[in-house]
C-alpha cells in the first residue's frame, strides 16, 4: 500500500534506524580495536569476540535497529529507508559538535548537508513503488483493510519474493 | 590464531576486498530482507490483526527472511574482521556510501522498485555526502 505521507509513528521508526545503527557501529569499532589483530584461519575467535562488553552492547543497539529496519520496510521501499541509515550519521556529527563540542570542518559541514539534502530528496516521494496489483486492489476494494489471506491470489512478476505470498 | 598487536596494515588490495566483501553480503541481505518484508506484508497491519507473537511469526515462516539474514551475518563479520584490520573512519563510510548505490541498483533491478531520478540523485548525494563527513 503506498504512502504517500507517513504517520509519526511510522517517522519515529524511521528516526531508531537512524540512530541505532551508527550507535552500535561506534560500539563495535570500539570493541574491535582493543582486541588483538584475528586471523581468518581462525574464524571462531571472531565469535568469541562477541561476548566482550563493548561488542555485547553494539549487537544490542543493532538488534534494535534491525527490529525498526524490518518493521519500516514492510511499508516502505528499500531505496527509500536506506538514506535514513545514512541521516544517523549526522546525528552522530551533530551530537559532537553540540554536545561534546567537538569542532566540525567545513567538509563536515558539506556532507551533513549533503546528506540532508539527499534525504529530504527522497522524504518528498512516494515511500512504497506502487505496483499494478495495488492499484487493482485499491480500485476492488479489497486492498488494505482485511487480513492478508481474505486476499485474492494475485502475484506481481519479476520481483524477488512477489510469488512467495499472495499480496 | 592470535596475531601480534598490533597487527601490519594491510595493502589497498587487502583494503578493497575487505570493504568489497561487506559491501556485497550487505547489499544481498539486504535486497533478500526488503523482499522477505513485502511478502510478509505491513507488519503494523498484522499486528493490528493478529497482535505482536502474529507479527514475529509471519517474519520467522518467510524462508527468503532466512536467506537475507544470513547474508546480512555474513556482512556482519565481514564488518568485524574490517574493523579489525581497517580504521572505522575508512571502512564504516566507505562501506556505508557504496552499499547505498549497490542497493539502489540491486532494488531497480531485483525487486523492481521505482528508482526514479529523485532516488538516484538522494543515492549520489548521500553517497558523497559521507564520503565528505568521512574525512
Amino acid at each position: 500500500m503506498p504512502h504517500a505521507n507517513l504517520s509519526p509513528r511510522q517517522y519515529t521508526i524511521l528516526l531508531l534506524v537512524a540512530i541505532c545503527a551508527p550507535l552500535g557501529d561506534s560500539c563495535l569499532s570500539r570493541g574491535m580495536t582493543t582486541l588483538p589483530a584475528i586471523s581468518l584461519a581462525h574464524p571462531a575467535t571472531l565469535v568469541a569476540a562477541v561476548f566482550t562488553p563493548w561488542i555485547a552492547l553494539g549487537i544490542a543497539l543493532l538488534i534494535g535497529f534491525f527490529a525498526s529496519y524490518l518493521t519500516a520496510l514492510s511499508w516502505a521501499d528499500l531505496t527509500y529507508v536506506l538514506p535514513a541509515t545514512a541521516f544517523g550519521n549526522v546525528i552522530v556529527a551533530l551530537l559532537s559538535r553540540f554536545w561534546l563540542n567537538e569542532p566540525i570542518s567545513i567538509q563536515r559541514w558539506a556532507g551533513i548537508a549533503l546528506i540532508t539534502l539527499g534525504v529530504s530528496f527522497v522524504a518528498q516521494g512516494p515511500s512504497l513503488t506502487e505496483r499494478p496489483v495495488d492499484k487493482l486492489l485499491a480500485a476492488s476494494g479489497l486492498a488494505i483493510d482485511g487480513p492478508l489471506d481474505q486476499i485474492p491470489e494475485l502475484t506481481v512478476p519479476g520481483a524477488i519474493g512477489e510469488e512467495a505470498r499472495p499480496r | 590464531m592470535i596475531l601480534p598487536y598490533p597487527a601490519p596494515r594491510p595493502g589497498p588490495i587487502a583494503a578493497a576486498a575487505m570493504i568489497a566483501a561487506v559491501v556485497l553480503c550487505s547489499t544481498a541481505g539486504e535486497v533478500l530482507t526488503a523482499a522477505a518484508m513485502k511478502s510478509v506484508g505491513d507488519l503494523d497491519d498484522i499486528r493490528a490483526h493478529s497482535g505482536l507473537q502474529g507479527a514475529i511469526r509471519a517474519v520467522l515462516t518467510c524462508p527468503l527472511f532466512f536467506a537475507g539474514v544470513s547474508f546480512l551475518a555474513l556482512a556482519f563479520f565481514s564488518l568485524l574482521f574490517a574493523l579489525n584490520h581497517l580504521n572505522l573512519s575508512l571502512v564504516a563510510p566507505a562501506s556505508a556510501s557504496l552499499t547505498l548505490v549497490t542497493n539502489a541498483i540491486a532494488g531497480k533491478i531485483f525487486l523492481k522498485e521505482n528508482v526514479d531520478r529523485r532516488r538516484w540523485t538522494a543515492a549520489v548525494l548521500v553517497c558523497i555526502g559521507v564520503y565528505f563527513l568521512a574525512h
